[in-house]
């Protein structure tokens, strides 16, 4: 409690060798595996973006043949999908944060928790062989019938997904017993960190939604192996029902993915604005609104696919109806910020990005939600442009926000200031230049995972090819600032933000059980009990400070 | 961690403050468990609904071809080895070791009896080539004639003929009607298309709860050999109670599976 981060025993020196790592049942330590191996698969990821982006620079054949880049576009959104955005901040900033958090020693069951990470490095491992057997070409959505005909490797693909699932239900059910079980004295629900609500909404979307995932990927497995005619429509079978299991499942996956980012803005803008959170109980609740609605609107992912025009009609109402918690987050962010006193650190200015980028991802939804528009953009750029703004600029730009917001939590070094904000800054630049050209080629009618495309879609292929090699620079910078600080870093004080949650009151990095005796919880959002002390560079609290 | 820590922890891991935290928790995780358990299979139940509402009279021709005296027995076998299970619960909340070690043994063969059922059952579809989507093969003494052409029903047939779905007047015979005589009399009438799709359904469905068997005889099995050794007790029960949770659920998926299958017209 009194800021300083000489704690000779911290979870990093606990113990040494592989072995104490790969089989700890410290919660960070696996938070921190979780984080190295979901950053490798972004940068793996990333790297089949690159692929294809430098492809599409000049119309017909530019560095790969037409069967390679069906491959590729398919690794791109499977690595990216199943082993860096759903996992990506619950996994890993979920795992190190949430038992500091709530001021416990460890979440409910350990042993499920270093299941879920041994599982999640055999699911990438069966992803990773299916490269190397010829890789998949289905796109990540693997569509049947094409999925049980094509030859290529659907079936490790498909069962590393499969195993992923669990992983991830496993984080999920470990998650809610947590929260629901061992919150520390004082903790009442509506004293909960607004990023645990998110991540309890995002837990029950994990634990309600992935078993769907399962059933059909193992389905599908059965019909590639056996021919079960279920999904084969030669055999009387429905393809259409497998995008309907399909959906069921990867609807509420995409709010598995943003719903943690938005927990993280959460704490982030009231941190960074000094001010308490605005509509604590509105953001809150809205999370868990958000949760629910997310299992009603898979259908309009098949506006195109012959369901019926009443089926669409519904799905297209209730598509709409998610805008409605989301712009409540939204409007409480804004008004947490007005007034407030703004400090434009790294980890803020990611949060910018993400006001912005989020919102025109999210209203980039409508014209994909209303049933009009939808068919005219069905299955063009526009969409691709749409879910890279919600995805990317949402829970990417929030994972990097998280990463320096509790970086020095984690490892106890401050990163270069100048360095971070350099590469915030590039990333922001170089993604709407790579997927805002993408709005307007598809508005115009350029069909999305084509090879080939008219001369006169070339201007935005290449300016989109060009943001992609910004991005690519701004991940340089942002890595090299990173691993840098982990050698030559200044010494993180335990709480350099001024942040009022729990895990900001021990040492930085923690200690390995975080706190001898649970700590009394009070309002996560006070911050005016924190005042900067010059000496140690980070915020004490007031009374600490007067009594010294 | 040294021994004397590892004893003490087997009561309270060090991360919980009380026993009953510790306790609840468990409880709480497993009940979460076994509600994606059911989503597993809801996904199946879904796929069921669906072929059942496109095809009815695949449905209601096929499941004749299922032995409901078989599914039956299975049944009775499977609740009774629920009830074993739960009282081998209660007998570890009592303490009573020898009781439970014979009951989890009672439990561990009733669920083997379950699966030795299922492999008659299998064998016997097997032979007849009643199986799934391409494998799909009938050569059913009273089927083998009709496959070879499929029937095409004429045109002017009159309405009711055309489909071989029950008037609703016509009770369903339940377990009494599944004598060979009546099958081979509503075999041979027409055989529909796509009759497959049911036994894709139904391999589907209850291959993925034979597999949930087998899961649960691994738990109960490491239980029992737990049980004989004396590590459970009044105040350490929750692994039996655990297992028992999960063999019930097994239990209750079959609940449902039987009449859906083997039972409903």
């Amino acid at each position: 409690m009194n800021g300083s981060t000489a704690v000779a025993d911290n979870y990093l020196s606990h113990g040494r060798g592989f072995r104490s790592w790969f089989f700890t049942l410290d919660h960070k330590r696996i938070g921190v595996m979780y984080l190295a191996s979901i950053f490798f698969f972004l940068i793996l990821g990333g790297f089949f973006a690159m692929l294809i982006r430098t492809e599409l620079l000049t119309p017909g054949r530019t560095i790969m043949d037409a069967d390679t880049y069906n491959q590729v576009f398919t690794l791109h959104g499977a690595v990216m999908i199943f082993l860096f955005i759903i996992p990506g901040i619950p996994a890993a900033f979920g795992n190190f944060v949430l038992p500091v958090m709530l001021g416990a020693k460890d979440v409910a069951f350990p042993r499920l928790n270093l299941l879920s990470y041994h599982l999640y490095v055999v699911g990438a491992i069966f992803s990773v062989v299916s490269i190397l057997l010829g890789a998949v070409d289905t796109g990540w959505t693997f569509y049947t019938p094409y999925s049980t005909t094509t030859h290529t490797s659907v079936v490790s693909m498909t069962l590393g997904a499969f195993i992923l699932g669990f992983s991830s239900i496993f984080t999920g059910i470990n998650f809610i017993v947590t929260i629901h079980r061992m919150r520390p004295p004082g903790m009442s629900w509506n004293r909960l960190p607004l990023f645990l609500w998110a991540l309890y909404s995002t837990a029950i979307i994990q634990v309600l939604a992935t078993p769907v995932l399962g059933i059909t990927l193992l389905l599908l497995i059965v019909e590639r192996l056996l021919g079960i005619g279920i999904f084969d429509p030669a055999l009387g079978g429905d393809p259409v029902l497998y995008q309907h299991f399909f959906w069921f499942y990867s609807h509420p996956a995409v709010y598995i993915m943003i719903l943690p980012a938005m927990g993280v803005m959460s704490e982030l803008i009231s941190v960074f604005s000094r001010k308490h959170i605005f509509g604590y109980k509105a953001i809150a609740y809205s999370s868990v609104a958000i949760a629910v609605l997310s299992f009603l609107v898979w259908g309009h992912h098949m506006f195109t696919s012959g369901q019926s025009d009443l089926g669409n009609m519904i799905f297209s109402a209730l598509t709409f109806s998610v805008a409605i918690p989301s712009a409540i987050k939204v409007f409480n962010w804004l008004a947490t910020m007005y007034k407030g006193s703004i400090r434009l650190d790294t980890p803020m200015l990611y949060a910018l990005s993400f006001l912005l980028l989020f919102g025109i991802g999210g209203l980039t939804g409508l014209f994909l939600g209303a049933l009009a528009t939808d068919v005219h953009l069905h299955d063009t750029y526009f969409v691709v442009a749409h879910f890279h703004y919600t995805m990317m600029g949402g829970v990417l730009i929030a994972f990097l926000g998280a990463m320096h917001y509790w970086w020095p939590k984690m490892f106890g070094r401050m990163y270069s200031e100048k360095a971070g904000r350099l590469a915030a800054f590039l990333v922001f630049v170089g993604f709407n230049l790579t997927f805002f050209s993408q709005f307007v080629m598809g508005s115009q009618g350029m069909p999305r995972r084509y090879y080939n495309y008219l001369d006169r879609f070339q201007p935005y292929h290449v300016l989109s090819t060009i943001g992609a090699y910004v991005l690519a620079v701004a991940f340089v910078v942002l890595a090299g600032n990173l691993i840098h600080s982990l050698f030559r870093g200044r010494k993180a004080p335990a709480n350099p933000w001024g942040s009022a949650t729990l895990e900001w009151m021990c040492a930085s990095p923690p200690p390995h059980d975080n706190f001898a005796e649970p700590p009394e919880a009070g309002d996560p959002y006070d911050l005016e009990h924190l005042v900067y002390d010059e000496s140690i560079g980070g915020y004490v609290p007031r009374t600490a400070r007067e009594g010294a | 961690m040294r021994r004397s820590e590892q004893s003490a922890a087997r009561e309270i891991p060090h991360h919980f403050a009380t026993p009953r935290q510790a306790y609840e928790s468990g409880k709480l995780g497993m009940w979460i468990f076994l509600a994606t358990e059911v989503l597993l299979f809801g996904g199946l139940f879904a796929a069921y609904a669906v072929y059942r509402g496109n095809h009815p009279e695949v449905f209601v021709y096929a499941h004749r071809f299922l032995d409901a005296r078989l599914g039956a027995l299975n049944t009775l076998i499977l609740i009774t080895s629920s009830l074993t299970m739960a009282w081998a619960v209660r007998s570890a909340q009592l303490g009573n070791r020898r009781l439970l070690t014979l009951l989890l043994a009672l439990t561990l063969l009733g669920g083997g009896a379950f699966l030795g059922v299922k492999i008659v059952e299998y064998e016997h579809k097997w032979k007849h080539g009643l199986l799934w989507g391409e494998q799909y093969r009938p050569h059913h003494p009273e089927t083998a004639q009709e496959h070879s052409s499929a029937p095409e029903i004429p045109r002017e047939t009159p309405p009711g003929d055309r489909t071989n779905i029950p008037p609703a007047a016509i009770g369903p015979p339940g377990l009494a009607s599944s004598t060979d005589e009546e099958r081979a009399a509503h075999a041979s009438a027409k055989e529909p298309r796509n009759v497959h799709l049911f036994f894709g359904v139904y391999f589907a469905m209850t291959g993925l709860h034979g597999l949930h068997v087998i899961a649960g005889l691994l738990v109960i099995g490491w239980v029992f050999v737990r049980a004989r050794g004396g590590a459970y007790g009044p105040s350490n029960f929750e692994p039996v109670d655990r297992a028992g949770l999960y063999w019930h659920l097994v239990d209750l998926i079959w609940i449902f599976l039987f009449p859906l299958l083997y039972l409903i017209h």
